[in-house]
């Protein structure tokens, strides 16, 4: 009787561990997931400020500005852009007419404060992101 | 022809594959010795042609042969001497080919070092291992043949990627693959064991070694990768969680569980129909990496472009292996006999915890990484699952293992004395009550249970190994007697929990002390950073090999005294068109200066992003410590490969 009983508090011990990191990871995965918008959502005000969100595009040509290590520039995906403000390095490929990612959250302006901006190493390239955004754009008619 | 022929040892490989994974298994069954004695042969065979299958790929490259497609979209008549040899696994083909070739090397290795197996057993191990090499072949020549020609031949190549230029990405993927697929042969062992129905512990005493090379393997191919992303990416950070990491992390999770339930399944016959599956779920985590890299379903920077056909392949291969193997196990396994019993306070039971937290943790990450390929697939939604999920999940998981790392070690086999472990680790408790208190006066409650942490194992693995010499209690001519009589295996795992213990005290450092700088800078500006003062002196033109480069000067001064020059770079070049940043990193192994520069305005100055990483390269210290753990266990007598089993036995009676 004795192994058995082990048996059994082990296996309810295991299945307590797995629950737990079960619960641990679905909220985690809750509070943590960043949703892809394109320009053209969040002009239709999908997201609201100070939630953290992946926005994709191409980058608008002529928006680009700076200001000491602030970089200024507006993601656009055919039908609408969206102001974003970057404090930063960026990409190796990163230029104007090119397609970003850029994570980051809205704040009271509207204005996008991008944390991380990426763009593919290679030139013929379009992150996946950032062609759904020219293609929710095409679905809707915008442009 | 030199393409040609490749292209035809490489089908003769796919031909030895077939008959090796279809006529043993038949020679087993039926008890025929010469069916099952034409594994040992093929195995040979096939390692041989993929080899020359690979030498005239490798001389495509050498002699820049631009009608062969892979070296037109991968190389250039320009490119140094190391990187055109590099760049044959620089990509999809190639890198496929490398698999392969280390996939037959390892059968051959098999049969070379089986012979004191059982020849049903070895035939069959070797049979399985050829269908995993007769899938990956068919693969690559139905769908990615690196030998395919373009007519007309252009005049140069188109490069290869400059980011994969780099002495340090040269060696991560032979080491990555060495360890994936060397997990292929634990794979084949669990298969061959359920096909014949028998794990005892002496299957547990073969699959060690091979997951021990594997583990060392995929241990050093990790660390170089993120050796490499830390100096080549510019970003200052060492992993980022991406999905092409977590593909190498989580075998590396399922090999770690796999290597600690081998131990109980050989002394104890413990864990062992767990261990049969936890080797058959490590090898299908390497499937499944191979699948999210080559599929081109993420956006990552390791990921290769891809077509959807070789996605449909390798998930195919995938269900197939993995689908197999379970449901051989669901078939097979009840029937083995539970192990000797023994209490939750034991050795055993310490080694399954470890398999619990990892198998564990392993479960997040591939949830994490897969989840949001499951909303896209259900048109959900397109979400990302990035480090703040990975750290809220994995950390508070593994903690409880850290914590047990040092304490499984010394409990008896069976039945355990924590209150008498833990009274023989009170050095470990002091140290790491001196190191989470030095943490908590800088007021980072993170960094305490990190840098606790971190002295704990170590200390407990140097508490652990003082114990078995005796040191300190007995004369120095005892302690130099055990010393000597300490098994390998026991100076492995020791060695292997101090670099553990390396690792974290360097992730957390590194985490929790970090300081970081963006500034524009103009010629003569200074700035602080930890201490130092770096002093930007302008930018000159250089010209490299094929490229050419923005290189900044930046002293760094101590005190306004000099210590060091950082050039960081921005590089072009012209044949790919593309631009790098290399970073320029000063290291005093306590720390690292890491600086990058970014573009420069007329009116602001250069961007320049500097950074101070406290312990930094303790990271990669610790994964070499560990992949030497690894190693020294290799050597330990007990599991040696050559000795033939009545010899062992003479040696034992």
């Amino acid at each position: 009787m004795r192994p058995k009983r082990r048996r059994l508090l082990l296996l309810i011990s295991a299945l307590a561990l797995l629950g737990g990191a079960a619960a641990l990871a679905f909220t985690a995965l809750d509070d943590t997931m960043r949703f892809f918008h394109s320009p053209s959502e969040v002009a239709a005000g999908a997201v609201g400020p100070g939630r953290e969100f992946r926005l994709g595009g191409l980058v608008e040509e002529g928006s680009l500005t700076r200001a000491g290590t602030t970089i200024g520039f507006r993601i656009e995906d055919g039908a609408h852009s969206v102001a974003v403000l970057y404090t930063g390095l960026l990409p190796d490929l990163f230029r104007e007419g090119q397609g970003v990612v850029a994570t980051g959250a809205l704040d009271s302006e509207r204005v996008f404060r991008a944390t991380q901006i990426l763009a593919k190493h290679d030139e013929t390239y379009m992150p996946p992101e950032a062609a759904e955004a020219l293609r929710r754009a095409g679905k809707t008619g915008g442009s | 022809m030199t393409a040609e022929l490749g292209h035809f040892a490489l089908t003769l490989a796919l031909g030895l594959a077939l008959l090796q994974a279809t006529l043993p298994l038949y020679g087993a069954s039926r008890g025929q010795t010469a069916l099952m004695e034409l594994a040992r042969h093929t195995a040979f065979g096939q390692f041989v042609f993929t080899a020359i299958a690979f030498a005239a790929l490798t001389r495509t490259y050498l002699v820049s042969d631009f009608s062969v497609a892979v070296v037109v979209q991968n190389s250039h008549s320009l490119k140094p001497l190391l990187y055109r040899l590099t760049g044959v696994w620089g990509n999809h083909e190639g890198s496929l080919l490398l698999w392969i070739l280390i996939l037959t090397l390892f059968g051959a290795m098999v049969s070379l070092f089986g012979s004191s197996l059982r020849e049903t057993f070895r035939a069959r191990v070797l049979a399985v291992q050829a269908m995993v090499g007769a899938g990956f072949l068919a693969f690559t020549l139905l769908t990615s043949n690196p030998f395919q020609r373009v007519w007309p031949p252009p005049l140069d190549g188109a490069g290869l990627n400059p980011l994969l230029q780099d002495p340090g990405l040269a060696f991560h993927p032979p080491l990555l693959y060495f360890g994936y697929v060397g997990l292929s042969v634990a794979f084949s062992f669990a298969v061959a064991a359920l096909l014949e129905g028998r794990v005892d512990r002496a299957w547990a005493r073969w699959v060690r070694p091979w997951t021990l090379a594997a583990w060392a393997g995929l241990t050093a191919g990790i660390a170089l990768g993120s050796w490499w992303a830390y100096y080549e990416l510019g970003w200052g950070g060492f992993w980022f969680w991406d999905p092409v990491e977590n593909a190498s992390f989580m075998p590396w999770l399922a090999a770690t569980a796999l290597l600690h339930s081998a131990i109980a399944a050989e002394r104890r016959e413990a864990l062992r129909s767990w261990t049969v599956l936890l080797a058959i779920i490590a090898f299908s985590l390497s499937l499944l990496g191979a699948f999210l890299v080559r599929s081109g379903v993420l956006t990552s920077v390791h990921a290769f472009a891809t077509d959807p056909e070789r996605g449909i392949f390798i998930l195919l291969l995938l269900g197939i292996a993995t689908g197999g193997a379970l449901a051989l196990y669901a078939w097979r396994a009840p029937a083995f006999a539970a192990g000797s019993p023994f209490r939750p306070v034991s050795r055993e039971g310490a080694l399954l915890l470890n398999n619990l937290v990892l198998a564990t943790a392993c479960a997040t990450v591939l949830l994490g990484t897969l989840y949001p390929l499951f909303l896209d697939a259900l048109d959900a939604g397109k979400v990302s699952v990035g480090p703040p999920y990975f750290t809220a999940t994995f950390v508070p998981l593994i903690a409880p293992a850290l914590v047990a790392m040092a304490i499984g070690p010394m409990l008896a086999w069976k039945r355990g004395d924590l209150a008498g472990a833990l009274g023989r680790l009170w050095a470990a408790a002091l140290g790491a009550a001196l190191a989470a208190g030095a943490a908590l006066a800088y007021g980072e409650t993170l960094a305490a249970l990190g840098l606790g942490a971190a002295a704990w194992i170590g200390l407990g693995a140097l508490v652990e190994w003082a114990e078995r010499l005796r040191l300190g209690r007995a004369p120095a001519i005892e302690v130099w007697r055990r010393a000597r009589g300490v098994p390998r295996a026991a100076w492995g795992a020791g060695l292997a929990h101090l670099g553990v213990a390396i690792v974290v005290a360097g992730i957390t450092a590194s985490q929790c002390f970090q300081s970081e700088l963006i500034l524009a800078m103009k010629p003569g500006d200074s700035a602080q950073i930890a201490g130092y003062t770096i002093r930007y002196d302008g930018t000159a033109q250089v010209e490299g090999a094929n490229y050419h480069a923005d290189r900044a000067t930046l002293a760094v001064l101590r005190d306004d005294t000099p210590v060091a020059i950082l050039t960081p770079e921005r590089r072009f070049y012209p044949v790919e068109s593309q631009h790098t940043t290399e970073a320029a990193i000063r290291t005093t192994f306590l720390a690292d200066l890491y600086a990058v520069i970014g573009e420069d305005d007329p009116e602001a100055g250069r961007t320049v992003r500097l950074y101070h990483n406290p312990l930094v390269p303790w990271i990669w210290i610790g994964a070499i410590v560990m992949a030497l753990g690894a190693l020294a266990s290799l050597t330990d007598r007990r599991l040696r490969l050559t000795m033939p089993v009545r010899r062992r036995q003479a040696a034992e009676a």
